[in-house]
C-alpha cells in the first residue's frame, strides 16, 4: 500500500479530461478553517525528502518531496539561468577562410560547453573590464585543410581525402596566462565534449582565432546554462474507483492506456491493480479518459509537492553537483535580502545601502 | 456454419468464370504509386520546361522560318546584285573579349560581371561579288542572349559535379536570362487565343458580335468583327469606315448567289432563316447584287494609306486587296480564290445567328479553352523578325550607297559591308530585355514590362516568379468575370497561387503538372484529317449530321462521323504519327470538330483509361522505378497523354481509380498536381480555408532560407539567408520535387499554442530567448554596393587611393578599413560612416577637352561610405571588367542579425504575426520531458482563420519527431490524423497533441492543456531594422523649407490632414501651431500693411516706403505660394490685424 500521504486528496493536482484542477497549494494559514498551517520548521524537516533515483555521467534523476512549488521552480530557475558558467564571449579572428562567417562561428565557439570550474574564476564586473588571468581563460583555434598525400583515389570520403576537413572543438588549444597554469593544472581547461563540428573545411581553407572565455550566467545568453535542462515533474498518481471496477474483458486494453508497467493485471482474476513504485512512469497521456467504458473506472492526479526533478548536466558540473550549486545561489540571494532587511530595520544606523544583485 | 460453407462454393464457383486472368470476387488491381509519373514528368521537363521549350522552338525553328521569310536582300541601283541568307543558327555562348584564349564562359561570370550571357548568331549567306556567286557560312550578324538551361546553355546535361564546377546551382530551375548582370525573367503573357471566333453577347444594348483577331506568321494583327445592329448584321474592320452588311461582305468575297449566302449562314434552320432575311433585302435595297457591286461598294469605304504615290486604283481593287490581305488575314488566299474566307465569314454570322436565337451559344472569354499564353520564344521571334528587317534594310540601304559609286577601287564585297552593320541585333536584344519594353513599330506592338528581375528572394520566390502568368487585363478596372476562378483552369493554374489586391486573379501561376504548347505545323495534320475522311466543303455545310472539321479555326472540310474521326485521330496521335501536342475536341453545341496545332495552349498529361482500365499498369511504374522507362517511353506506348483544356473538357476523367466507370476516358496521375509550386508547399491545404493557402503563397516568397547552392558566390543587390535552415518536419511530395527539403526557408519550431503574458496580442508571437541565443531564426542580410572606376573620354580616370592622413599623420577613424589599394579588407568590421572604397575622380572628368597629361589632373574623393545605423562585415570584394572595359568593383557588405522585438514570422499557414516578447529560458512553460517551446502563439489566431491544416501539421509534426520519422502532409493525402494519434499515444503523448505544462514563472501546473508540438515558422524579410525610423530634427527639402519625406531621406513624420483636424477639433492651437509652422517651416517675412505685399528688410518696395512695414512668421511654404501666385500674375495681398 502507499504511503498515506500520497493519498491525501488536498495534495492532489486532478488531472481531467480536459482541465488541469487545484494546481496552487493550500496549505497555508487561513485557507482551511479550524486548521493550523502555520510555517513550522520541525514539520517541514519532517516532510522533507530529497532521494535520488538515478545518477549517471550527465544527468540526474531525484525526488524532492515536501517542499512548495515556488521553492523548487527557483531551483529550477536558478539551475537554468543564474548558476555561473564559463564560456568563450570573444573571438579575435585573424583568419577564416571557412564556409561559416565570422559572426556566425563565433557563436558556434561561443556554445561550446567547457569543463573549467567556475569556482576559480572571477565574473567581469562590467563588459569593458580589463582582462586579467583572473577573469579570462585564453584559447587558440588553428587549423589549416589540406590534401591528404597518398589518399585513395576513388574515395569521396573528406576524411580520407583530407587533413583537417572538420574544425572540431578538440581543437581548441588552452593558452595559460599568469598564474592559470598553476591554479588550472589539474584540470586543464578544454571542452567538455571533443567531438562538436563547428565547421567544415577544405583544403586551402584554413582558421585562425584567438577566442577568450570568460564566466557568466544563463540568464545573460543561453550559453553560459549549465544544464541542458533543468526540470520537474509532479509524482503521477492513478487512483481505482472500488465502486466500479474494471471490467474483466477489458484488463488489457485499460492497462494499454497507461504507461507500461503502471497497471497490474492479474493473470487468473484479470483483476486491475496500480504498482505504486512504477506510477512515476505514467506520462499522463489520459488515454484513459478517450475511452467511454473506463469511465469513472479511475482518476488521474499528481502529487503537488512531490517534484520528480530530471536535470541534465551540459559542462563542467557533474550532475550531482548542480544543486548544491544553485542552492549556493539561492543562499547567497538570500543573504542579501536578509543584510537589506536588517539595514531597514536598524535605519538609523550609518551602515548605507545593501548593494542587491540584480535579481 | 454449413451455409457459409456453401455460399463460399458459390464464390468459388464465380470466381472462376475468369476475365483477363481475374476472377469476379478478385479486387481490382489498383496502380500503386501512378504519382512516381510525376517526378518522371518534372525529369524530362523540368519545372520550367514551358520557358524554355518555348526558347528552344524559337532558336531551332522559327528563328529559321523569319529568315526564311525575309531571306533576300537586293540593291535598287544594281539589279544583277543580290544577298541570300541560306541559313542560320544559334551558336553557344562564349566570351566577347577579343584577346581571351579560353572562349567559354559561364552564367555565373555574366552575373558577376555584369555582362551579357549571349551567343553569336551565325548565317550562312551567298552573293554575288562582281559576276561570281560566293558563299560564306558562319556570318556573325549579332548576338542573342540565351535562356539558361535551354538547348544553348552551357548547363544544360551537366551533372551536379559540373554544375558545381561552374558554380550554378543544380536546383536553379533556369528559364531566364542573364543581361547585364541581371537576371531578366520573360513572363508568361495571357491572351485570347488568336484566329478563333470568339461570340458575345450584350443583353442590355441587345447587342451579339463575333470577333476573331487574325495573327499571321508576319505579326500582322488585326479584328474582324461580325456584329448586330438593329437586327441586321454587318462586317465590322478598322480598314473600312462604315460597317459592311453582311450580304455585301459575302458577295465582295464571291458568293453571289442569296440562295447560297442563307445556306452558308443559316443552313436550314428556319429560326436563323428568318432572322437572317432582313440582311438579304437590306442588300438589295442598296441595289447591291453582284460581285463587282459588292467590291465597288465596300472600296468606296476602304481606308487607304498608301505612300507609294502611283495611279489611283479603281475602287474595286481597293476592296480586293483589303479582303484578300487585311481583313481575316489569317485565312489562306491563294490565287484570289476567297472561297475559305467567305465560308470563315459565313461561319462567324451564323455563330451570331445562332446567339441571337440562344443567348447560351455565345463564349466565354475567361475560359481557359479560349486562352493563349505568349512565352519568351514568341516575343523573341517578334523582336527578333523585327531587328533582322531592319538589319537588312540598313544593310541594303549600306550596299547601296557604295554600289552608288560610280567607280570603285576593289571589286565590291557585301560580306566587309555587312561586318560594319554594328551591333543593332545585339543591343536590340539586350535593350529589349534589359528594359523590358517591346516597342515594334513594325508590328503595332508597344508593350512594356515585359521582362521582370528575377527575385532571388528566397528559392521560392525565384521559382515562383517562374511559373507566374500575367494578365494583359487592366488592373484598375473593377470587373470580376476574369479575376474569378474559372472551373476550367482545373490542373492548369493554381488555384491558390495569386496575389491579394489589385492583380487578384490577374496574375496566375501554373499548376505542377502543366505544359504551354508550341506551334506544330498544320500542312501535315490537315493532311492526314482528309485522309481520315474529311470531306471537302460544298455549299450545304450545316446539314443535321455533318460536322465541320475545323484546323485551328479555319474550316478545312466536313465529317458525318465525327466520333469515329476523333477516335481514329486520338489513336493516330497516341502512336505518335504526329505531335502529342495536337489537340482535338467535338463541340456539341457547333456540330464541329476543332483540330489544334497552334502555340501557346496549356495541357497536361493524364492516364488514358480504356474499357475501365487504365492502361498504365503496376508493371509500367515498376519499370518506371527501376529506371528502364522513362516518361516519354510512356507517352511513346499510348499509355499517357496530353490533354488541352478544350480536349480535356470532352474527356471524362477519373480522379481516382475507384471512380472509373465504363464511360471514362482518362485517369489522373495525381490530384495535388491541381496546385502550384508554390501552394505545395502548405502541408494540408485541403483543411485550411482557401484564402489562408493564398496568402501564404504571397508570404512563402519572403521567407528567408537558403536561394541556392551557390548563394554564398552569389553578389546580389540584396541577398537574405538564414544561417540555420531546416527542411520542414511535416513535408509534401511537392517539397521533394521542386527542391525545397534541400533549399528549405524556416524552422521547425516548437511551438505552444497558449496565451502568455499579453504581448501576444493580434497575432503576436512570443520568443524563448534562448532559443534565439541558440541560432533560432537567425538570419544574414547581405547588401551589395558597385561601383565603376571610368575611363573619361578626355584621357582622365578614376582611381583608388589609400586612406589620407590628418594633420597628425593618423588615418582617420572613419578609413581605418582601407587598405593600400584603397579596398577595404574583406571580413573588417564597418561602422556606420565608414569609407570601404576609396574612389577619387578627377575634377574635370565631364570636360571633354583632351588635356593630354592624365597624371597631373586634381582628384577630388568620391568615396563610398556605410550607411546602415548597424555595424556590418565585408563579406567579398570583388574587382573585374565589364564588358566595356570599365573596372567594376563590387562590395558585399553582410549583416547578421538575430531576431528581434517586431521582426516578422509566419507559418505555413497565411498566419503571420510579429515577435512581441522576448522571454527568458526559465520563464517559459515546459512540459513533463523538460521541453520549452521556442515560439508561443495566441490561440486566438485560429478560430476564424480555420488553419486547420496547421493543427495537423503541429500534430504530424509531433508524431515525426516521436518516431524519427518525416511525416507527409501532401495535399488530399498525406499522413493521416488517426495514424498521428496513434504514434502519439504510443510514445506516452496524449493523442490530441495537448501537453500539461508547467509555469515557468509560479512554478505550478497550467490549469489547462497546451497544445504543443513542432510547427514549420518562416522569418520574413520585413525586419524592424530596415523599418525603424525617427528623427528630431534633420534635412530639409530646398524647395518648401519643410522636413524632407521617407525614411531614405531621413524624413520627419508627418502630422497630416486627420491629426491636424484631431487638434482643431480639441482646441490645441498651439500645438498645431508648433507642429505645422514653428516646428517646420517657419519664416519671418516683413509685409506692408499699406499695399499687403511683401517686402525686405523692413522695406516695401511696392510703396517704397519702410513706415507701415511689419514683421510677421509664417510657414515658408505660404510665402512661397504667394510668389508663385505673384508669377502667375495674381497679387495675394496679407490684411494684416492686430490680434
Amino acid at each position: 500500500m502507499p504511503p498515506a500521504i500520497t493519498y491525501d486528496s488536498r495534495k492532489h493536482v486532478g488531472v481531467h479530461a480536459e482541465r488541469v484542477s487545484h494546481v496552487s497549494s493550500t496549505n497555508f494559514p487561513g485557507h482551511h478553517p479550524h486548521e493550523d498551517h502555520s510555517w513550522d520548521l520541525e514539520r517541514f524537516k519532517k516532510g522533507l525528502t530529497v532521494k535520488i533515483e538515478r545518477l549517471s555521467n550527465r544527468s540526474i534523476e531525484f525526488d524532492l518531496v515536501g517542499v512548495d512549488a515556488s521553492i523548487a521552480n527557483a531551483y529550477r530557475r536558478i539551475l537554468i539561468a543564474e548558476v555561473p558558467t564559463i564560456c568563450v564571449e570573444r573571438v579575435y579572428v585573424w583568419d577564416n577562410t571557412s564556409v561559416v562567417v565570422d559572426e556566425v562561428f563565433a557563436q558556434r565557439i561561443g556554445l561550446v560547453p567547457l569543463n573549467v570550474d567556475p569556482a576559480l574564476m572571477d565574473m567581469k564586473q562590467t563588459q569593458n573590464d580589463q582582462a586579467t588571468d583572473r577573469n579570462t581563460l585564453v584559447f587558440r583555434l588553428q587549423v589549416a585543410c589540406e590534401r591528404r598525400k597518398n589518399a585513395p583515389k576513388d574515395t569521396t570520403d573528406p576524411s580520407k581525402l583530407y587533413i583537417n576537413h572538420e574544425v572540431l572543438s578538440s581543437h581548441l588549444k588552452w593558452v595559460p596566462q599568469g598564474e592559470q597554469e598553476i591554479v588550472m593544472a589539474e584540470n586543464p581547461p578544454a571542452p567538455t565534449n571533443l567531438n562538436i563540428v563547428l565547421t567544415k573545411l577544405r583544403p586551402g581553407q584554413e582558421v585562425d582565432m584567438e577566442l577568450h572565455a570568460v564566466k557568466g550566467v544563463g540568464k545573460d545568453h543561453a550559453k553560459f546554462c549549465p544544464v541542458a535542462t533543468a526540470s520537474y515533474r509532479l509524482l503521477p498518481l492513478v487512483i481505482l474507483n472500488p465502486e466500479k471496477p474494471v471490467p474483466r474483458e477489458l484488463a488489457e486494453k485499460f492497462q494499454e492506456c497507461f504507461s507500461p508497467g503502471v497497471i497490474r493485471v492479474d493473470p487468473r482474476t484479470k483483476a486491475v491493480s496500480v504498482d505504486s513504485k512504477k506510477t512515476r512512469k505514467e506520462t499522463m497521456s489520459r488515454e484513459v479518459y478517450r475511452h467511454p467504458e473506463f469511465e469513472g473506472c479511475v482518476q488521474l492526479a499528481r502529487v503537488r509537492d512531490h517534484f520528480l526533478f530530471n536535470i541534465e548536466s551540459e559542462g563542467f558540473y557533474p550532475p550531482q553537483r548542480l544543486l548544491p550549486e544553485a542552492i549556493a545561489v539561492m543562499r547567497a540571494k538570500i543573504a542579501t535580502i536578509k543584510r537589506a532587511a536588517e539595514t531597514l530595520l536598524n535605519n538609523g544606523d550609518s551602515l548605507g545601502d545593501v548593494e542587491m544583485a540584480d535579481v | 456454419m454449413a451455409t457459409i460453407v456453401e455460399e463460399e462454393n458459390d464464390w468459388e464457383h464465380a470466381n472462376h468464370t475468369n476475365w483477363r486472368g481475374l476472377g469476379l470476387a478478385d479486387p481490382i488491381k489498383k496502380v500503386e504509386d501512378k504519382w512516381l509519373l510525376l517526378p518522371a514528368f518534372l525529369k524530362i521537363k523540368g519545372l520550367v520546361k514551358q520557358h524554355i521549350d518555348s526558347f528552344n522552338y524559337f532558336v531551332d525553328v522559327d528563328i529559321k522560318n523569319i529568315v526564311r521569310a525575309n531571306n533576300k536582300v537586293t540593291s535598287d541601283v544594281d539589279p544583277r546584285f543580290w544577298l541570300k541568307y541560306t541559313d542560320i543558327h544559334v551558336g553557344f555562348p562564349d566570351r566577347t573579349d577579343l584577346d581571351a584564349i579560353d572562349k567559354s564562359i559561364t552564367p555565373h561570370e555574366c552575373r558577376l560581371r555584369d555582362i551579357t550571357y549571349s551567343a553569336p548568331i551565325l548565317v550562312t549567306i551567298q552573293y554575288t561579288r562582281g559576276k561570281n556567286v560566293v558563299r560564306r557560312p558562319n556570318v556573325n550578324i549579332g548576338r542573342l542572349p540565351i535562356m539558361l538551361r535551354s538547348n544553348k546553355c552551357v548547363l544544360t546535361g551537366r551533372n551536379e559535379a559540373q554544375l558545381a564546377r561552374m558554380t550554378e546551382c543544380p536546383l536553379d530551375p533556369g528559364g531566364y536570362f542573364v543581361v547585364k548582370g541581371t537576371e531578366k525573367v520573360i513572363l508568361v503573357q495571357e491572351q485570347l487565343s488568336k484566329n478563333r471566333i470568339i461570340v458575345e453577347t450584350d443583353t442590355v444594348k441587345g447587342i451579339v458580335q463575333a470577333s476573331c483577331t487574325s495573327s499571321t506568321h508576319g505579326g500582322l494583327k488585326s479584328k474582324t468583327y461580325v456584329a448586330t445592329k438593329k437586327g441586321k448584321i454587318y462586317l465590322r474592320h478598322n480598314c473600312i469606315h462604315e460597317d459592311v452588311p453582311i450580304v455585301i461582305a459575302l458577295k465582295a468575297l464571291g458568293i453571289q448567289s442569296d440562295k447560297e449566302i442563307l445556306l452558308l449562314t443559316a443552313g436550314n434552320t428556319e429560326a436563323y432563316k428568318i432572322a437572317f432575311s432582313a440582311n438579304l433585302e437590306e442588300a438589295a435595297k442598296l441595289g447591291v447584287f453582284t460581285r463587282h457591286q459588292a467590291l465597288e461598294w465596300i472600296g468606296s469605304r476602304v481606308k487607304v494609306n498608301r505612300k507609294v504615290v502611283g495611279p489611283r486604283r479603281p475602287a474595286w481593287e481597293e476592296a480586293l486587296e483589303a479582303l484578300a490581305t487585311i481583313i481575316l488575314a489569317h485565312v489562306p488566299v491563294i490565287c484570289l480564290d476567297f472561297r475559305s474566307k467567305a465560308i470563315f465569314v459565313a461561319t462567324m454570322t451564323r455563330r451570331v445567328l445562332m446567339a441571337m436565337d440562344d443567348e447560351k451559344m455565345d463564349d466565354d472569354r475567361d475560359y481557359v479553352g479560349n486562352k493563349r499564353l505568349e512565352l519568351a520564344g514568341q516575343l523573341l521571334a517578334l523582336l527578333f523578325e523585327d531587328l533582322f528587317k531592319t538589319f537588312n534594310a540598313n544593310l541594303k540601304s549600306a550596299i547601296d550607297k557604295v554600289l552608288k559609286k560610280p567607280s570603285r577601287t576593289n571589286e565590291f564585297d557585301a560580306f566587309n559591308t555587312m561586318q560594319f552593320q554594328g551591333d543593332h541585333i545585339t543591343a536590340g536584344f539586350v535593350r529589349a530585355i534589359s528594359t523590358g519594353n517591346w516597342s515594334l513599330k513594325r508590328f503595332k506592338m508597344e508593350r512594356a514590362g515585359v521582362t521582370h528581375v528575377l527575385s532571388r528572394l528566397s528559392f521560392i520566390s525565384a521559382l515562383g516568379m517562374m511559373t507566374r502568368i500575367s494578365s494583359q487585363f487592366e488592373k484598375t478596372r473593377k470587373v470580376s468575370g476574369p479575376r474569378a476562378l474559372q472551373p476550367s483552369q482545373w490542373g492548369m493554374l493554381c488555384p491558390s497561387d495569386t496575389p491579394e489586391g489589385e492583380a487578384c486573379g490577374l496574375v496566375k501561376n501554373l499548376a505542377l503538372m502543366t505544359h504551354i504548347t508550341t506551334d506544330v505545323e498544320e500542312g501535315p495534320i490537315i493532311r492526314l484529317a482528309l485522309m481520315l475522311g474529311v470531306e471537302a466543303t460544298g455549299t450545304e455545310i450545316y446539314g443535321p449530321h455533318t460536322f465541320v472539321v475545323n484546323v485551328n479555326g479555319t474550316i478545312i472540310g466536313l465529317t458525318r462521323y465525327p466520333m469515329r474521326f476523333v477516335t481514329n485521330f486520338r489513336r493516330l496521335r497516341r502512336a505518335g504519327r504526329f505531335s502529342e501536342f495536337v489537340g482535338i475536341y467535338v463541340n456539341h453545341h457547333h456540330h464541329a470538330v476543332h483540330i489544334a496545332s497552334d502555340g501557346g495552349r496549356i495541357c497536361r498529361p493524364m492516364i488514358i483509361v480504356e474499357n475501365g482500365r487504365p492502361r498504365v499498369t503496376g508493371e509500367h511504374i515498376a519499370q518506371l522505378k527501376q529506371g528502364a522507362a522513362s516518361f516519354d517511353d510512356f507517352l511513346r506506348n499510348g499509355l499517357v497523354e496530353y490533354l488541352d483544356v478544350n480536349e480535356e473538357n470532352d474527356s471524362y476523367i477519373a480522379l481516382y481509380e475507384s471512380d472509373i466507370v465504363a464511360t471514362t476516358t482518362h485517369l489522373e496521375i495525381e490530384p495535388f498536381t491541381i496546385l502550384g509550386a508554390v501552394a505545395g508547399l502548405i502541408p494540408y491545404p485541403h483543411h485550411n480555408q482557401s484564402p489562408r493557402n493564398t496568402y501564404q503563397c504571397a508570404m512563402g516568397k519572403q521567407a528567408i532560407g537558403a536561394i541556392g547552392y551557390n548563394q554564398l558566390n552569389r553578389i546580389d543587390t540584396l541577398l537574405y539567408l538564414s544561417v540555420y535552415p531546416q527542411q520542414p518536419m511535416v513535408k509534401t511530395k511537392t517539397i521533394e520535387l521542386i527542391g525545397y527539403d534541400r533549399l528549405p526557408a524556416g524552422q521547425n519550431a516548437t511551438v505552444a499554442v497558449m496565451s502568455y503574458s499579453g504581448y501576444d496580442i493580434e497575432d503576436a508571437l512570443i520568443q524563448n530567448k534562448a532559443s534565439l541565443d541558440r541560432g533560432y531564426g537567425r538570419c544574414q542580410v547581405l547588401r551589395k554596393n558597385a561601383t565603376l572606376i571610368r575611363k573619361y573620354p578626355n584621357g582622365t580616370f578614376d582611381r583608388l587611393a589609400d586612406a589620407p592622413l590628418d594633420e597628425n599623420g593618423q588615418t582617420q577613424k572613419k578609413y581605418d578599413i582601407v587598405q593600400l589599394d584603397g579596398l577595404a579588407g574583406v571580413g573588417e568590421r564597418v561602422d556606420p560612416g565608414d569609407v570601404y572604397v576609396n574612389k577619387q575622380t578627377p575634377t574635370n572628368a565631364n570636360d571633354n577637352t583632351f588635356s593630354g597629361q592624365a597624371a597631373a589632373v586634381p582628384y577630388k574623393n568620391a568615396p563610398m561610405s556605410y550607411k546602415s545605423p548597424v555595424a556590418g562585415y565585408i563579406d567579398k570584394v570583388m574587382v573585374s571588367d565589364t564588358e566595356n572595359d570599365q573596372t567594376l568593383i563590387k562590395v558585399l557588405i553582410r549583416q547578421t542579425r538575430r531576431p528581434e522585438l517586431g521582426d516578422k514570422f509566419s507559418s505555413r499557414h497565411g498566419q503571420k504575426g510579429v515577435c512581441g516578447l522576448i522571454v527568458n529560458q526559465e520563464d517559459m512553460p515546459f512540459n513533463d520531458q523538460g521541453i520549452n517551446p521556442d515560439t508561443i502563439m495566441n490561440p486566438h489566431g485560429f478560430p476564424s482563420r480555420m488553419t486547420v491544416g496547421k493543427m495537423i501539421e503541429l500534430l504530424a509534426g509531433k508524431a515525426g519527431v516521436l518516431s524519427g520519422k518525416l511525416q507527409y502532409g501532401t495535399a488530399f493525402g498525406g499522413s493521416k490524423v488517426e495514424d498521428m494519434s496513434r504514434i502519439l499515444i504510443e510514445h506516452g503523448f496524449n493523442y490530441a497533441g495537448k501537453d500539461m505544462l508547467t509555469s515557468g514563472i509560479t512554478g505550478e501546473a497550467l490549469e489547462a492543456y497546451v497544445y504543443f508540438g513542432p510547427i514549420y515558422y518562416q522569418k520574413l524579410k520585413h525586419m524592424v531594422m530596415d523599418k525603424m525610423h525617427a528623427r528630431a530634427r534633420g534635412p530639409r527639402a530646398t524647395l518648401t523649407r519643410q522636413p524632407t519625406e521617407g525614411r531614405s531621406r531621413e524624413g520627419g513624420l508627418r502630422l497630416g490632414e486627420m491629426e491636424r483636424d484631431c487638434l482643431i477639433g480639441y482646441g490645441a492651437t498651439q500645438l498645431l501651431l508648433e507642429r505645422l509652422m514653428i516646428s517646420s517651416d517657419k519664416f519671418e517675412v516683413n509685409a506692408c500693411q499699406e499695399c499687403g505685399l511683401m517686402g525686405y528688410n523692413g522695406w516695401c518696395t511696392y510703396c517704397k516706403s519702410s513706415k507701415k512695414m511689419a514683421k510677421l512668421t509664417i510657414p515658408y511654404a505660404a510665402k512661397l505660394l504667394f510668389q508663385e501666385l505673384m508669377a502667375m500674375n495674381v497679387v495675394p495681398r496679407l490684411i494684416l490685424d492686430d490680434a
